[in-house]
């Protein structure tokens, strides 16, 4: 009676036994992303504020957001906005009862990826086109 | 004591999280009107990366524009509040905190909305 109880007991399996897979991945992406993206809004919102405000403000927020690293920021959220909604399309997808088999769940986790990041080098690649510059 | 309760009376109403089934139908609700509001935001900002306090402005200022831009941050920050307090539910078990961070996770989101309301009121309205 007493050993079962001193006994070193067996835990029930956590992540790390598990092999990761693609699924996985995309499975806390988009958690990630929709974090980073909860947080990220602010930026849009003191922007519009700004806008809203002065000139002298504007030009002080909108300068910050036009340095590089302001463009990488708005670059790298942009992407992540992208993968989140693809991702999103992809539960809808599943909400449906579509979607849900083993090789097709893979393939839809890899072309969340791929796809968010061709999306978001199309949008920028094209307005660069058309403005002529970022 | 046995439960006299029959099952369906159990979720018949708020269930036993307190929130029935709605919190899953306006994650969807709200991620469907997502999907064409922010299609029109990252559209606009890309448009828009670069350009003047004037051209801004004067984009912003368009009945169109407005709405959409409007309709945008209350989408988001409605479907955004539902997915946090997820998270908060998922990872956060301490009470105290849990009750702490689901407030804030209400309080963040209104006073962004409000700040982004108010200011495309101010710029339509040639504040």
């Amino acid at each position: 009676m007493s050993k079962s109880t001193t006994q070193a007991r067996p835990l029930s399996p956590h992540l790390q036994i598990y092999r990761f897979t693609p699924t996985m991945a995309m499975s806390i992406a988009h958690r990630i992303t929709g974090t980073a993206l909860y947080f990220g809004i602010l930026l849009f919102a003191l922007w519009l504020l700004a806008a809203a405000s002065s000139r002298e403000q504007f030009d002080f927020v909108n300068g910050l957001f036009g340095s590089i690293i302001g463009r990488i920021v708005i670059f790298g959220y942009s992407w992540v906005l992208i993968h989140h909604m693809l991702g999103g399309i992809r539960h809808l997808i599943w909400d449906t009862i579509h979607g849900l088999e083993k090789e097709t769940s893979r393939r839809l986790a890899i072309a969340n990826l791929i796809g968010s990041i061709l999306v978001t080098l199309i949008i920028w690649g094209g307005a660069w086109a058309i403005r002529g510059g970022l | 004591m046995a439960d006299m309760r029959t099952p369906l009376n159990k979720v018949r109403g708020l269930g036993s999280a307190r929130g029935g089934t709605e919190h899953f139908w306006r994650q969807r609700l709200t991620a469907v009107s997502n999907i064409p509001l922010i299609i029109f935001f990252i559209g606009f900002v890309a448009a828009y990366s670069g350009s003047s306090y004037e051209e801004i402005r004067a984009a912003l200022a368009q009945p169109v524009s407005a709405l959409l831009m409007g309709l945008a941050f209350v989408s988001v920050l409605y479907h955004m509040r539902l997915g946090m307090q997820v998270i908060i539910e998922d990872y956060v078990h301490g009470e105290g905190w849990k009750i702490a961070l689901i407030l804030l996770n209400t309080f963040f989101p209104v006073i962004v909305g409000a700040i982004a309301l108010y200011s495309l009121l101010r710029i339509a309205f040639g504040g």
